[in-house]
């Protein structure tokens, strides 16, 4: 298995500015999209790969724009559809290293059919998706992960609407990578956007990022330092799942299959819950945990192996190729039924 | 059973040489109509005919038997002459059911011969069919035509007795006895048909003897039977010499763009959803990966359109196809690559509409669709293939357009001409204008947005190319530097820009070749799937010393340079289509012309009659 988009040994090297473009950033001030453009800026040097060979696929909304402000190829498409366009150009560049850039709107609404079918098929893309639980481009209406009884401009009496859980969608829909990560936490924002972009296969990594023009805080959970101390749980490999204060310290563990808090004090160490990246069942009890009555999980759920789409299409070709030879059409066009008028 | 059987001709039976032939064959959708349909037009390609079919079969995959919805039928004509058309009036029908016969007794012409299964004349097909008492009972029905009774099941049973197969399995070769039966008439070869059940049965061969063998009893009861006076020899066509292979319109799109890709060296991503007719092309593109084509079954139209348009961004060709109500979902896609300016080709088998409509029936009602169906100001290049081997040369048209333009181009097939086959002369494969494309690779002076001089098309560049990094998208773009612009005056330059890109590909359109005198008091317009009868029905007024011309335009957007000239050689304009009169209306705003319509929207082909007659009534109202 290659890496997608792995250039030259001799890879020259960038600086966060090779990844600046010359476009004025178009966001409010104050949007979390900053924080998240600048980390993937001073990501990009450390891929290792020549920045002609990065391609960055939007579709619409404030997140969308992000192609724009990236000095390497991009491409803005449609609403909903960029999954579906980086599905087509990966099949005719799988040279390339490709980043899908959506939000909850975008990728989630408009765009949920192409994210359920490119996470199946698990496409070698990068998938950044940024939740901030709000339309923003369409100036506050609901989105579909706004809690339900939300207040917006188009729900003035509260959302109706149940909201998705977008890693526990992703998961369900046979995703490999799965993370997540906030966008006030430049440190590990950076390191998620590595783990995603080294993922072979389509890496989904939710970035909770803050609209504070149109839903303020919505994450102030993880912003708030009290409450992010009490409910963040970063979930490293081989690591048990603790979390809060260090005098109070807590733990996620299971009762039979139901994930259940306890005082990390009161268990013995052998009941505690391991974090394993490759089991994706405990990747799925992961996702549905929620603040206030359990931590907020951040960091990657899941990340496994599995048959990458363009490969198995690109290595049919491939053997064709050398079973039959490269096609020709003047051979195709005489061969089978066909009858000579003198 | 691998001996071959020649067409006896005993001196006993009087054989007449016919022109031409129109025979179809009905029964129940899981008889294997389309198959003997299939297997007569090979024989009849082997025999050196002229052919022109007609596959109609319903939209439900084995709609309940005996009934009139479920009947599927294939009709073909053949002649030694030149045959435009499947044929309107029927000299043969062989209806295998009470159903296949109701439905199509009345196409069937006076004096015409007409043989059918007796032994699904039963009381509960009878009941299926709607007919209180045994239509085969009727004296006038032998009256008015040559009626053949043939107990088909009977005398199939009869053929296989000592083959270890259960009744049902040997009551399903009855088509062979049909086709057994109908090659006698005709004088077809019955090699083909017995070379391709060896073939298809190679691995059951107690099944492939059962239908060899019936096909053979068939044949043997039309030359022995008392009951046939006569058979008919179609001599061959007078084709122009060379090689031929039987094509249909889906298959010559598929190779079409096999044939670009190799000449343009470009590999094809083509996305589509599967939908009737039109999903016939993904499958024959599936099976030639050789040819660098990578298929994508997408999860819906729109997946399948923006998934071209990201591998055209690639640097790929990128096609998608679907039928009128995908490319309805696909519209706002197409749009991207409008704006974008990436190649992009769209195939629209058309079928009858609006909605689902009739799936398996024909009709050309999108044109409207294809010249405006987005929103804003969207042009793209539409193109239309005459015939089925027509398609191969337009989709390679399509590809070489696009590319050069940077513009998506729509080509408007229909399931008629997708499911139709005709012989179809091999082409030379250098005989194809070339497809070059040159990526941009230079820095010096580069924007995403610049433009070709000639022909206003803007620098392809495959990302992966050191220093041309940029962005494109569907915001409006400031001309030149590609960079997003809200300006109004850049705007309205920029929908002038891509419309004018798409006007020039008018220098792209050969001379309008006109079929008849170059002036005179009537000329025929059509477009697409009606060539055929088009032609037959002009050059039969021609016959009769009409000043009739017609000409059949396959560049829609642009039209041809020259047609505003054609168009006022003529007293009046007569444009002949399966719609409410579409491309009427555009002449007639793009023109200022008093062409009349002349417009049948039943999901079947037009006749060479009802166009004769119109041509006459028009003609008529001219004196």
């Amino acid at each position: 298995m290659s890496v997608s988009g792995a250039g030259p040994a001799e890879a020259r090297r960038y600086t966060k500015k090779d990844f600046e473009s010359d476009q004025d950033v178009r966001w409010c001030p104050g949007c979390g999209d900053y924080a998240i453009l600048s980390a993937v800026q001073k990501t990009m040097p450390d891929l290792g790969i020549p920045k002609e060979n990065i391609v960055f696929i939007s579709g619409i909304g404030c997140s969308s724009r992000f192609p724009y402000y990236m000095n390497t190829y991009g491409f803005h498409t449609i609403h909903g559809r960029a999954p579906a366009v980086a599905t087509g150009l990966r099949l005719a560049r799988p040279d390339l290293k490709i980043f899908v850039v959506t939000g909850d709107g975008d990728g989630l609404s408009i765009g949920g059919n192409h994210m359920l079918h490119v996470l199946r098929r698990n496409v070698s893309l990068t998938i950044l998706l940024f939740n901030n639980r709000i339309y923003g481009l369409t100036k506050g209406q609901y989105s579909p992960t706004s809690e339900l009884g939300k207040v917006t401009k188009s729900t003035p009496l509260g959302s109706a609407d149940r909201p998705v859980n977008p890693l526990a969608f992703a998961l369900g829909c046979g995703a490999t990578f799965v993370g997540r990560t906030v966008d006030r936490d430049v440190k590990h924002m950076e390191e998620m956007l590595k783990r995603a972009a080294h993922h072979n296969g389509t890496a989904f990594l939710e970035i909770l990022q803050n609209c504070n023009v149109y839903n303020d805080l919505a994450w102030n959970a993880l912003y708030e330092k009290e409450s992010k101390l009490q409910y963040e749980l970063r979930l490293e490999q081989g690591k048990p799942l603790l979390f809060g204060a260090l005098d109070d310290r807590k733990a996620v563990i299971m009762d039979g299959v139901i994930p259940k808090v306890v005082s990390a004090a009161s268990v013995p160490a052998s009941a505690l819950w391991v974090h394993d990246e490759k089991n994706v069942n405990a990747a799925k009890l992961l996702a549905d945990l929620w603040a206030p009555e359990f931590p907020i999980p951040v960091g990657v759920l899941a990340a496994v192996e599995a048959p990458v789409y363009e490969e198995i299409l690109l290595d049919q070709e491939k053997r064709a190729v050398s079973e039959r030879g490269a096609g020709d059409i003047a051979k195709l066009l005489t061969s089978g039924d066909t009858w000579k008028i003198e | 059973m691998s001996e071959t059987v020649a067409p006896v001709r005993t001196a006993a039976k009087q054989l007449r040489e016919l022109d031409r032939a129109v025979v179809r064959f009905a029964g129940d959708s899981g008889d294997g109509m389309q198959l003997t349909g299939e297997q007569f037009t090979t024989e009849s390609a082997w025999a050196g005919n002229d052919i022109a079919t007609l596959p109609n079969f319903p939209a439900e995959i084995r709609a309940p038997a005996g009934t009139l919805f479920g009947v599927s039928s294939f009709q073909l004509q053949f002649g030694s002459q030149r045959v435009y058309t499947p044929g309107d009036r029927l000299d043969c029908l062989v209806a295998m059911n009470p159903a296949a016969l109701k439905v199509h007794l009345s196409d069937l012409k006076p004096g015409g011969l007409l043989v059918v299964n007796t032994n699904a004349f039963d009381k509960r097909n009878l009941d299926k069919a709607g007919y209180p008492s045994n239509p085969l009972d009727d004296p006038a029905l032998a009256e008015r035509y040559r009626l053949h009774k043939v107990d088909m099941t009977a005398l199939t049973l009869e053929a296989i007795k000592d083959l270890s197969l259960n009744q049902k399995e040997k009551e399903r070769t009855k088509n062979f006895f049909a086709l057994g039966v109908v090659s006698w008439i005709y004088t077809r070869p019955l090699e083909p048909t017995l070379e391709w059940i060896k073939k298809k049965f190679a691995k059951n061969q107690v099944i492939a003897e059962a239908n060899a063998r019936v096909l053979k009893a068939g044949h043997a009861f039309g030359e022995t039977a008392e009951i046939f006076a006569e058979h008919y020899a179609v001599e061959a066509a007078e084709l122009p010499p060379g090689l031929y292979r039987a094509m249909t319109g889906n298959r010559a799109l598929a190779w079409g763009l096999l044939a670009a890709a190799q000449r343009s060296k470009l590999p094809v991503v083509y996305g589509a959803y599967p939908i009737t007719p039109a999903s016939g092309i993904l499958e024959e593109l599936a099976m030639h990966k050789r040819f660098r084509i990578r298929t994508i079954q997408a999860e819906d139209e729109i997946a399948a359109v923006t998934a071209a348009i990201g591998a055209s961004f690639g640097g790929a060709i990128g096609v998608t196809a679907s039928s009128g109500p995908g490319i309805a979902l696909k519209g706002e896609g197409i749009g991207l690559a409008v704006t974008a300016e990436l190649p992009l080709v769209i195939f629209d088998i058309q079928r009858g509409g609006p909605s689902t409509g009739l799936p398996t029936k024909t009709e050309q009602a999108d044109l409207m669709q294809a010249l405006y169906g987005r929103n804003s100001e969207s042009p793209v290049v539409v193109l239309a293939p005459a015939t089925p081997g027509d398609c191969f040369y337009i989709a390679y048209e399509a590809v070489r357009i696009a590319t050069k333009y940077m513009t998506p181009v729509l080509v408007l097939s229909d399931g008629f001409l997708a499911n139709g086959s005709e012989p179809w002369p091999v082409p030379d494969i250098n005989s194809l204008p070339p497809i070059d494309v040159q990526f941009r690779t230079e820095k010096e002076g580069f924007f995403p947005y610049l433009r070709d001089p000639a022909t206003l098309a803007r620098p392809w560049v495959r990302p992966g190319t050191p220093g041309l990094e940029h962005r494109i998208g569907g915001i409006e773009k400031q001309d030149v530097t590609g960079n997003i612009s809200y300006d109004p005056d850049n705007h309205d330059h920029m929908v002038r820009m891509r419309a004018e890109k798409v006007r020039r590909v008018a220098q792209e359109i050969p001379p309008t070749s006109i079929n008849g005198p170059a002036t005179g008091d009537l000329l025929v317009v059509g477009w697409g799937g009606t060539y055929g009868a088009i032609t037959a029905a002009v050059e039969r007024t021609q016959l009769e010393g009409q000043s009739v011309a017609s000409v059949h335009l396959r560049y829609l957007n642009p039209l041809p340079p020259d047609l505003g000239h054609i168009l006022r050689e003529y007293r009046k304009v007569l444009v002949p289509e399966i719609n409410s009169g579409q491309l009427v209306r555009v002449l007639r705003a793009e023109y200022l012309v008093d062409a009349v319509g002349f417009n049948r929207v039943r999901g079947l082909p037009l006749a060479t009659d009802e166009i004769y007659e119109a041509i006459k009534q028009l003609l008529g109202s001219a004196s």
